[in-house]
């Protein structure tokens, strides 16, 4: 085994040295009967494998596949998922922040507004994609989103990837705290129907300002957490090292928030993860999203903000002194 | 240490150690001046710094006595408790932890609500306590704080809230993240019934309570020289890899950027606040 190889993860290792295999067989310039069937072995062995690996999977290698350098970014489902998509660009204040995507969109005959974080790719995009962390520009530009949304009665889908909103000294100066809260108050109350997917990283409040909706969907191996298990770790653990056992402590898993009614429903991915197939993740991903988006149509929409609104004040949980 | 001085960049928190060479008890030194006063004219001060006019920290309590009337005042909501929900466990149990802070504080969680008077107009005070997880909203936090924005819909009151606070309750972990949402939620009725939210950030107020209800103030109003910001100053000195610019993040900071509408000193909260909810509702 060479070099590291982006394509596995360290608990996958078992699957690289199966593909080597089949590499070298494949490779090999005589190939009679019998290496065609080791390979057919090969790749059945393979796929139990990779069943065998994401039966048990832990809460921490949840967080590496959320996190998976090659897993679908926003813009991969623009491609794949969307019909059409007019990109709008910039918060009419400052400028345009490039680690938030917003545009009209249309999936079939489906229209609606869509904000989603976008992470970058190759070293040279992920500088220009801030690494998914918005400044308040993003946040202001998903606000004029909102507030479009809400004007033209279309219904508002967000894809939820960052790692949190940016901390920076410019970021700061133009006081990140108000675009984020801003778009709490708006989300809140905003008179269209909202459908908000975590797709990979729920980072925090850089998540959750633009991920109030009426529908909060998660994808089978995304997390979202009120901090990173790795700042976690180091705070509480006071060892950055220990972002394993932070990572279980937080629940930041689909299936525990969805116990936790914290979320409504989980997007399951392909086998391996989204990154194995974005084909089919992003046929998954249409079916969920097309069925959520023709139930809200559905709904009256004074009793849709209400309904949200009561959600959002069940969020918590405490206990009641009855002697006092 | 708590979870916000671990935040501090490192000659913040420098500075701060030399504090504890003073004797605890009857001597205080000002963290901004290194003035040393006798403790009983420091708390009869205000936890105002009598020589630079630094602002202390000051307890909830303490803060709701000074600013409201004497009075018709009456605490709410004392029958919510912390919950552990997630079985939440660091080095210690969050559920040891809780009762441990509940004792040396006093308080059953971070914040603390009131109803009473501000020079004879009914009004509902929230106060944020920093001595309690520092200042972290968790579930008790939002309920409270959603529980007086109801109240004030219903008695047609004002809502004040001072913040301190270093963001959201790790050990809660989502369900305190939605508290931001929750919050943020609540002012939202309180606005369609023209009724007044006015926001103080003191020292310090980061984080998810800065970028939830905090900064949606009608009226935001600081305390001088307090820390106001979303990202903790560590955090952002070790992401830019330079050294942050003086007084940054500091309320006269937020002022000059245009993050906040006014600075005022401790003293003249009542008469400030006072005098805007007046005007605000009078039509
Ligand atoms: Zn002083």
């Amino acid at each position: 085994m060479a070099e590291y190889n982006p394509n596995y993860l360290d608990f996958e290792q078992s699957l690289l040295k199966i593909e080597d295999k089949i590499n070298t067989l494949s490779n090999s310039t005589d190939k009679n009967e019998s290496t065609l069937s080791q390979i057919s072995k090969l790749k059945e062995n393979f796929e139990s494998e990779t069943i065998k690996i994401f039966k048990n999977l832990s809460d921490w290698q949840i967080s590496q596949l959320a996190r998976h350098p090659l897993r679908p970014y926003t813009l991969d489902y623009i491609e794949h998922l969307f019909t059409d998509f007019t990109e709008l660009h910039g918060d009419r204040m400052y400028g345009d922040d490039p680690a938030i995507i917003t545009g009209i969109a249309k999936i079939d005959n489906l229209d609606f507004m869509f904000i989603g974080h976008q992470k970058g790719r190759d070293a040279k995009e992920k500088v220009h994609r801030n690494f998914g962390m918005p400044k308040p520009e993003g946040y202001r530009k998903a606000h004029r989103i909102m507030q479009l949304a809400e004007k033209f009665n279309l219904p508002l889908v967000t894809f939820i990837d960052t790692p949190g909103a940016y901390p920076g000294i410019d970021a700061e100066s133009r006081n990140q705290s108000q675009a984020i809260a801003q778009n709490l108050y708006t989300m809140s109350n905003l008179k269209v129907p909202i459908i908000s997917i975590i797709i990979g990283e729920g980072g925090s409040g850089g998540a959750l300002a633009i991920g109030i909706g009426d529908k909060i969907a998660m994808l089978e191996y995304s997390i979202y957490s009120v901090i990173s298990p790795e700042g976690c770790a180091s705070i509480l653990w006071k060892d950055a090292k220990k972002a394993a056992t932070a990572a279980e402590a937080l629940c930041i898993t689909s299936s525990k928030l969805l116990n936790f009614n914290l979320i409504d429903s989980i997007i399951p991915e392909p086998v391996g993860g989204a990154h194995r197939d974005y084909v089919a993740m992003s046929s998954a991903l249409k079916i969920n999203l097309t069925n959520m988006l023709e139930e809200v149509k559905l709904k009256n929409i004074n009793d849709l903000i209400l309904q949200r609104k009561n959600k959002i004040e069940d969020y918590g949980d405490y206990n009641v002194d009855e002697n006092s | 240490m708590s979870w916000l001085d671990k935040i501090l960049p490192s000659r913040i928190r420098a500075s701060k150690k030399k504090q504890s060479s003073v004797p605890e008890g009857l001597w205080h030194k000002c963290s901004n001046c290194e003035a040393v006063i006798y403790r009983a004219e420091y708390e009869k001060n205000f936890n105002i710094c009598p020589k630079c006019n630094h602002h202390g920290r000051i307890s909830a309590r303490k803060r709701i006595d000074i600013f409201l009337d004497k009075n018709n005042r009456e605490e709410l909501f004392v029958n919510i408790l912390p919950k552990d929900v997630l079985n939440f466990k660091d080095k210690e149990k969050y559920k040891d932890k809780l009762s441990t802070t509940q004792e040396k504080t006093g308080e059953k969680d971070a914040l603390v609500a009131f109803k009473g008077n501000l020079k004879n107009m009914p009004v509902i005070v929230c106060c944020f306590e920093y001595s309690f997880f520092g200042g972290s909203m968790g579930s008790v936090v939002g309920e409270k704080f959603s529980r007086s924005a109801k109240l004030c819909v219903e008695t047609k009151s004002p809502l004040i809230c001072f913040s301190a606070s270093g963001g959201a309750r790790m050990q809660e972990s989502l369900f305190s993240l939605f508290q931001m949402a929750k919050t943020s939620s609540a002012l939202n009725e309180l606005a369609s019934k023209q009724l007044p939210f006015i926001s103080v950030l003191t020292d310090p107020t980061m984080g998810g309570v800065s970028a939830s209800l905090a900064m949606l103030g009608d009226i935001n109003i600081a305390e001088p020289n307090a820390l106001i910001g979303f990202a903790g100053p560590r955090v952002i000195e070790q992401t830019v890899g330079e050294k942050l610019p003086e007084g940054f993040q500091k309320s006269e900071f937020l002022k000059k950027h245009g993050s906040i509408d006014i600075i005022a000193n401790r003293m003249e909260h009542r008469s400030i606040i006072s005098n805007i909810l007046n005007t605000f509702t009078q039509n």
